[in-house]
């Protein structure tokens, strides 16, 4: 087990399939006390809300005590503290690091300097390792297996960096998969070109409908805003794609739909009471993958 | 003074080491790699000399001082073509090519700006990925690749 979780690429396909059985385990048991004593330091230098609650709980699920902040207006690095200091100093304090940046390579350089295990909680446009495994364990606890499915990937296929880590850590499990995308939003030709190297097949589509009723996994993204240097062309592709119940008529029985969320308006609420929304157990699991990584890294499983 | 006929247009050292083959327009990246600037080294280098081979081509002569592997790998990713000959006595005693480095360290600057090294006191870090004739670098970072033009 790698000493970090950084990148999904650090984890082969063993030690990700051991982070899904051990987040079974804290599933079936939710309160176990195993990091008594230890702290957790959660270090969000930009805000994201639902990421953090979720790594607290996780901690505080395992009964480790946590430390951190959630965003950088009250701590010294407004006053212009390196991210080197800053980790160094924390690193000091608590037995493990998680954090979240807005800089791309963040995480990884915290857990250079620092000689604690680091999670990173997403790193810019990077990586967001725990969304990766969170998602696969969503796959595998509604299909009953990892093996086989076909994924459809819908919105922001451009800059979504959850599907560009899900591409890759699905590709080990012999997977196809459908990519629904406005002109604008396509997939990038290097996980298209990673996917035929692995002889790994794909369908491209402008249109929502259009493999709704052949997939397995129907995975919706939002379109950030935030990922956008120009506005009028956020304008022009926010609201592309809008699923609502009405659509659902002909899908395959064990279709589910994962959103790493918040949703805006790419989910209608009307499909929330489907039994084809997964969503919200998706984010539940989120919880336990986190138990499950940070018990890992600290060498508890 | 030199023991071959032909003319040199820049001259030759009796020991030392001469880089060739140098891109004209990446001779003084080069000069900046190797720190070549802080040396008390005698230097004579050349710009847009001619090339049968490269059309125009630099080179360095630096007397009295040979590189290790692991310096003349760094110049690599500018001057990929680049040969280094080792001068002693006024005659090449031996005669290579460089290769190029599957990683290398402080050189260039990664071209995605959200890249952490681009805002904080970080050295650089790339693996070096090789397409033909183009040099890819692969950020250790940020995990973004900076093709080599951008350097």
């Amino acid at each position: 087990m790698p000493k970090s979780l950084i990148s999904i690429h650090d984890f082969s396909k063993e030690e990700m399939l051991h982070i899904l059985d051990v987040a079974s385990e804290m599933e079936k048991n939710k309160s176990q006390k195993i990091l008594d004593g230890k702290v957790v330091a959660c270090l969000f230098f930009e805000p994201s809300t639902r990421t953090r609650l979720s790594f607290e709980t996780a901690a505080n699920r395992l009964g480790a005590r946590v430390i951190g902040f959630s965003d950088v207006g009250n701590t010294s690095i407004s006053k212009g503290e390196s991210l080197k200091d800053t980790i160094k100093m924390v690193s000091n304090y608590v037995d493990i690091i998680v954090m979240r940046h807005p800089l791309e390579g963040a995480a990884r350089y915290a857990s250079e300097v620092s000689n604690l295990p680091v999670v990173n909680a997403g790193d810019g446009a990077n990586q967001h390792p725990s969304q990766t495994l969170l998602d696969m364990y969503s796959i595998r606890q509604s299909q009953g297996r990892l093996d086989g499915l076909t994924i459809n990937m819908v919105g922001d296929l451009k800059y979504g960096r959850t599907v560009h880590s899900l591409l890759q850590a699905m590709s080990h499990f012999d997977p196809s998969f459908v990519f629904t995308a406005p002109a604008e939003l396509q997939m990038p030709m290097e996980y298209k070109q990673f996917l035929t190297e692995r002889g790994i097949a794909y369908r491209e589509t402008t249109s929502l409908n259009e493999h709704l009723n052949d997939c397995d996994i129907l995975y919706m993204t939002r379109v950030q805003q935030e990922r956008f240097s120009d506005p009028m062309e956020y304008e022009k592709v926010k609201d592309v794609y809008r699923l609502d119940a009405s659509m659902l008529g002909g899908v395959r029985s064990n279709m589910k739909i994962l959103h790493p969320l918040p949703r805006i308006n790419e989910i209608s609420l009307d499909v929330d009471d489907t039994p084809y929304a997964y969503y919200f157990k998706q984010a539940e699991n989120g919880m336990y993958v986190r138990m499950a990584i940070i018990a890992c890294l600290l060498g508890y499983r | 003074m030199t023991t071959t006929a032909r003319q040199l247009i820049v001259n030759a050292i009796e020991n030392g080491t001469v880089l060739d083959h140098i891109p004209s327009e990446n001779l003084f990246k080069v000069v900046d790699i190797l720190n070549l600037a802080e040396s008390q080294n005698q230097i004579t280098i050349g710009s847009n000399l001619e090339s049968k081979s490269f059309g125009r081509k630099g080179i360095i002569k630096v007397a009295d001082r040979y590189f290790e592997d692991n310096e003349l790998n760094r110049i690599a990713l500018v001057a990929p073509q680049a040969t280094i000959n080792i001068i002693k006595d006024y005659k090449v005693i031996e005669k290579h090519k460089i290769s190029i480095p599957e990683e290398v360290f402080g050189i260039g600057k990664c071209a995605n700006p959200m890249c952490v090294t681009n805002h904080q006191k970080i050295a650089t870090r790339f693996k070096t990925i090789v397409e033909g004739d183009r040099i890819n670098l692969l950020c250790h970072f940020c995990e973004k690749t900076t093709n080599i033009i951008n350097l």
